[in-house]
């Protein structure tokens, strides 16, 4: 379906440098909607949390939710930002039939939060991301199309629109462009949402979860020649659902960019839709002059002022800075320089510092996360905290395995058995018969069985090599299909023929 | 036997407290009395007969049982169309809105409820409150009981009429530009537009959000009074509300008196200029006769200027229709209206739908406003119109605020002209939109205003409104003009203005 | 402040009505690009009124943050939500085929 003549990377890097430029939307965790007090239970049956004004009947009128702005602070000084004296909503004005008052209440001109800025790490260089703003916004309904021959919008004969999702409250953190060596860009993107993922996940006002849509991301992307003052246009990618995703969304459009650009075309300004499947960006709209959204201030709310004390109260419940908190976990953990950057860069600092809270110790957490769980998720194409196990699960199956019930080669079979869907970690080993065998009398028996099998080995450890038990144990690991517990089986064997 | 409708509110609720009558007999008086004349007048759009008896039935059990009842428990109540009432239709006498019945209530409608007032049914308005005749109703156009052959002013033609021909004692107007206040001056009824966020606005279909009051409808001062106690107050469910006690209208109602009040005449509203042709002669010479009966009884006159008033009928077509724009974007046939696919479009988009539904529902009028508030609103042209216009309000606020350290109130006529015949300016919309000028800088401002019958105009023998405005919250000092004003008029007349309105043929 | 053409075309009229999704009729579109330079001449005099010191008014009562707390209330039943709808089905409401993804 893509005609779009691609640059290697590497090679466009040559020519051009990018410029980048990051949306975020965080849906909030509030009890109740931007505006209204319908819950915002995520999965809950269709049209059962509306009400008159997310709805937008005729008539109704919106009301402030205050622990939206709360969060809206707090997320505002978390990213180091001023917090506006006195703002306003606005009215987005455009029509769209999941968004029912069609227009969305946002703020325009007047944000609650502006010229904040994070550091972050990548191959041990710190960045820094300016940011222009973090606004409040709401967020719309869901489509379902029905019909056509995909399934997917376009084609679709129909649509079965749910607004349980329509007015939930929405931050919006919005950079200023970003430049970075173009060989970093792509990495530098992911870590500053994975940062900003960690940073609100911390302040507990958002699940932050990509695969579930409370954290999304639009990668805003230019080239300029190198050398040239001048940006390019930019294209502005949505649908970028995983950390992962965004480094590669980034690739994807310096690689499209540098193919129209080096080809003496002119790049689109165009909303892209990313696609997970393939890797690869697709047209959506072009921007025209129809993208007249006739903002206003909100007649029907009043205008938000935060009194100072108010914001210095809400900066006192910050939790520590992630930079801080990076540096005491390191310490607390005893991981070395090395070992502390790989587990950021892999975007495993929560659930490896979750796994470790559940009572793990530090180098099984990291061993797990980075080692097993990176390779699933990478082989799914999915964010480590979307994989299906827990940090709570991998602590659980760490203290099976220092109880010795099962062992490393058995862990990895309870993890896939977590991952599917067949219960805990317990149920799993139950379900799959993956405990280890102690039992001395069935151990028994088949060391016997080794020993008789392999006298040449039996001769020399009863001779004093015991490196030669290694053996022995092979073979009695193999006849129990690796449930047995191999320090018991050694015992066994010393003490049967020393 | 006493005709129960042509009672006063205040009277009928005494009559109903001390058990002389009951809701049911009231409630079936106006409904008989809709029966007879609405054939003719057509206030109402829906009414519900039904359910105004049940209400009243339930009044009548508690009043029995010995229940304490609020003071108007039982008297009925005419609703304009744009009040979402939960279980009745609600159309703001609009086609796109046909059939619609809303899941929930007004919190005026809810408080309504609450105070056990029969709702007798739904009245006609110009569509989502755009004109200042009744005859942009999609429905067929209100007439004027003075003369009908006349229009009964708008928006809310259809709650004037309704109160002047007897159909009710009470009724519910709303008013963004002058929508209770002009039908009350064309209709010899009384209108109050109370402060912005006196009355919650939560479940009125918006026309402009910064704009919009509802408020009383009646025939006197008082009543109007117990009604605005009724409706007013806070209401948690709109952020514009005003979150303190309500001014004490009804014994401010009670009070009436003038001596040593502080009157200003808005000077550019005493005769001419602004861009009307001039004010009608039989309007002025009502308007100065009741100056000097307010100045006979001790009132201190003087004239004030508000110079901004020059542009205020500019600010108000812009803020307006531009407010009215994005409000009325929600109409889009897609979660409800009536949804019209484009002719001759095979499988039409939803996009394609909301427009066809879009330019099938609304009238000309909705549609001319939608267009000039999307083209004041639009990049490149939102600071020139709309924010320039909202400058304006900025401008007038300080008017009225230095005028109202000279005066308690102002006074002017309500509308410069007396009613209209039908049809006679649905071609030009301009001079429409001028009839407004004295009524919209209330609403510009956020103050409360209040239009008086002050008799017949000598030329055509129609009424006359007088205008009191006050400043914003002090919608009490209203009622205490207006009132003393009402009884130095009655005094003179020998009875209430409406006294003097033809009989309507009744129909059998 | 920028400055507003003078006049308004039929073009113009168009536009606007495609940002106020009406599919105005060609007569519509006539009487309206006829009608609307009066109605824009008489309402643009509002740019003679005030310099850029002057605030603009949003709102006619000076008041700031009006919250409501995080409290859930009552929704309607998923009845009443699509009671009015032009059309339903599986509890949501059916809309016509929806073009361009944003």
């Amino acid at each position: 379906m893509t005609t779009e003549t691609l640059v290697p990377v590497d090679d466009a890097l040559t020519r051009y440098d990018p410029v980048m430029g990051l949306e975020i939307h965080i849906e909030l965790n509030t009890a109740t909607k931007m505006f209204c007090g319908c819950p915002t239970e995520f999965g809950a049956a269709p049209n059962t949390q509306v009400c008159p004004v997310c709805l937008a009947l005729p008539g109704a009128l919106p009301v402030v939710n205050a622990k939206a702005i709360e969060s809206a602070i707090r997320i505002g000084l978390a990213l180091n930002c001023e917090i506006a004296e006195w703002c306003r909503f606005a009215r987005k004005n455009y029509f769209y039939p999941d968004m029912p008052k069609n227009f969305q209440t946002s703020q325009y001109d007047e944000p609650i939060a502006f010229d904040g800025h994070v550091d972050v790490e990548v191959d041990g260089e710190t960045y820094r991301i300016e940011i222009e703003r973090a606004h409040m916004e709401e967020d719309t309904g869901k489509s379902l199309h029905v019909g056509g021959s995909t399934g997917r919008i376009h084609g679709a004969d129909f649509s079965l629109v749910d607004y349980n999702r329509a007015g939930i409250p929405l931050i919006e953190i919005v950079t200023r462009t970003i430049e970075v060596p173009g060989d970093k860009a792509p990495a530098v993107a992911r870590a500053y949402v994975s940062y900003v993922r960690d940073l609100i996940g911390g302040l507990g006002v958002s699940d932050v979860r990509m695969d579930q849509g409370s954290l999304r991301a639009d990668v805003n992307l230019s080239l300029k020649p190198k050398g040239s003052t001048t940006l390019g246009t930019r294209s502005e990618t949505k649908n970028v659902n995983s950390f992962r995703s965004v480094e590669r969304a980034v690739r994807y459009e310096i690689s499209r960019h540098a193919g129209i650009l080096d080809a003496g075309g002119s790049v689109l300004q165009e909303t892209r839709h990313f696609h997970e499947d393939t890797g690869t960006t697709s047209s959506g709209r072009e921007k025209s002059d129809a993208d007249d959204y006739r903002y206003f201030p909100e007649p029907d709310l009043a205008p938000v002022s935060p009194s100072r004390e108010w914001v210095e109260e809400l900066r006192a419940t910050l939790p520590e800075p992630p930079a801080v908190r990076r540096a005491r976990l390191q310490t607390d953990w005893g991981f070395t320089d090395l070992e502390m950057r790989d587990t950021i860069g892999a975007g495993a600092l929560q659930v490896v510092a979750e796994t470790i809270e559940a009572g793990a110790s530090p180098q099984a957490a990291r061993k797990w996360w980075l080692g097993e769980m990176a390779r699933r998720a990478n082989e799914q194409g999915a964010d480590l905290d979307a994989l299906g196990i827990t940090p709570l699960q991998v602590a659980e199956i760490q203290a099976l395995i220092d109880a010795g019930r099962i062992n490393d080669k058995l862990a990895r079979s309870v993890f896939d058995g977590v991952i599917a869907g067949e219960g805990t970690p317990e149920e799993v080993i139950v379900g799959r018969k993956l405990e280890v065998v102690s039992d001395d009398g069935a151990l028994g028996e088949a060391v016997d069985r080794a020993i008789a099998g392999d006298p040449d080995a039996a001769q020399k450890i009863r001779d004093g090599k015991q490196a030669a038990a290694g053996a022995l144990i092979g073979a009695v690991m193999k006849e129990m299909r690796g449930q047995a517990d191999a320090g018991r089986v050694r015992e066994l064997i010393l003490e049967k023929l020393t | 036997m006493t005709d129960l409708t042509r009672l006063s509110a205040a009277e009928l609720a005494a009559r109903l407290t001390r058990k002389e009558v009951s809701s049911v007999e009231a409630t079936q008086a106006q409904l008989d009395r809709i029966a007879a004349v609405d054939g003719d007048i057509h206030a109402f759009l829906h009414v519900d007969a039904e359910g105004a008896l049940a209400t009243a039935a339930d009044i009548d059990a508690r009043r029995a049982a010995g229940e304490g009842l609020h003071g108007l428990a039982g008297v009925p109540i005419a609703v304009k169309d744009i009040v979402a009432t939960k279980g009745m239709p609600t159309t703001c006498g609009s086609r796109i809105l046909d059939g619609w019945i809303p899941p929930y209530d007004a919190t005026i409608t809810q408080r309504i409820k609450a105070a056990g007032l029969p709702i007798l049914g739904k009245t006609n308005m110009d569509e989502f409150a755009m004109g200042s005749s009744t005859e942009h109703s999609a429905y067929g156009p209100t007439r004027n009981p003075w003369d009908r052959t006349r229009i009964p002013g708008g928006s809310g033609g259809g709650s004037a009429a309704a109160v002047a021909a007897y159909e009710a004692a009470l009724a519910i107007g709303t008013d963004t530009g002058g929508s209770i206040r002009q039908p009350g001056a064309l209709t010899g009824t009384v209108g109050v537009k109370p402060t912005y966020g006196g009355v919650s606005r939560y479940g009125l279909v918006a026309l402009a959000s910064s704009l919009d009051q509802a408020g009383p409808v009646t025939r006197t001062v008082l009543d109007a009074a117990l009604l605005h106690e009724l409706m007013g107050g806070h209401d948690p469910m709109d952020s514009t509300s005003i979150d303190a006690p309500a001014p004490l209208v009804v014994s401010a109602a009670r009070r009436a008196d003038v001596k040593g009040l502080r009157i200003g005449i808005v000077s550019e509203l005493n005769g001419g200029g602004m861009g009307v042709e001039g004010f009608q002669p039989g309007v002025m010479s009502r308007f100065h006769e009741a100056v000097e009966l307010l100045t006979s009884a001790g009132a201190e006159v003087v004239e004030v200027s508000l110079p901004s008033l020059e542009y205020a009928l500019a600010a108000y077509y812009l803020v307006m229709p531009s407010e009215a724009s994005s409000n009325l974007a929600r109409f889009d046939a897609m979660r409800y209206g009536v949804r019209v696919p484009p002719a001759g479009a095979d499988d039409p988009s939803a996009e394609q739908v909301m427009a066809s539904s879009r330019d099938a529902g609304f009238g000309d009028e909705v549609k001319r406003r939608i267009i000039v508030g999307t083209y004041a609103l639009s990049s490149g042209y939102y600071e020139a119109y709309y924010g320039s216009a909202q400058k304006v309000r900025t401008l007038l606020a300080r008017d009225f605020a230095s005028a109202f350290e000279q005066v308690d109130v102002l006074v002017s006529p309500t509308s410069p002209t007396t009613a209209w015949t039908l049809g006679d300016k649905l071609d030009d919309p301009l001079s429409m939109y001028l009839q407004d000028v004295a009524t919209i800088p209330a609403n510009l401002a956020g103050i409360p205003g209040l239009s008086l019958p002050v008799g017949l105009a000598e030329e055509d023998g129609l009424p006359v409104g007088l205008q009191f405005l006050a400043p914003q919250k002090a919608d009490d000092r209203l009622y205490n003009a207006a009132a003393a004003l009402e009884k130095l008029l009655e005094d003179k007349w020998g009875g209430p203005m409406l006294a003097q309105a033809p009989d309507l043929e009744v129909a059998r | 402040m920028s400055e507003p053409v003078k006049g308004i075309s039929r073009a113009d009229v168009s536009h606007l009505a495609g940002l106020a999704r009406i599919d105005l009729s060609e007569a519509e579109l006539d009487h309206l690009a006829a009608e609307l330079p009066a109605i824009l001449e008489h309402v643009a005099v509002v740019q003679q009124a005030a310099g850029d010191d002057v605030e603009a008014m949003s709102h006619p009562l000076p008041v700031n943050n009006v919250f409501r707390e995080d409290v859930v209330v009552p929704c309607l039943t998923p009845e009443e939500a699509l009671a009015g709808a032009p059309a339903s089905d599986q509890q949501r409401f059916l809309v016509p085929k929806i073009l361009g993804e944003d």
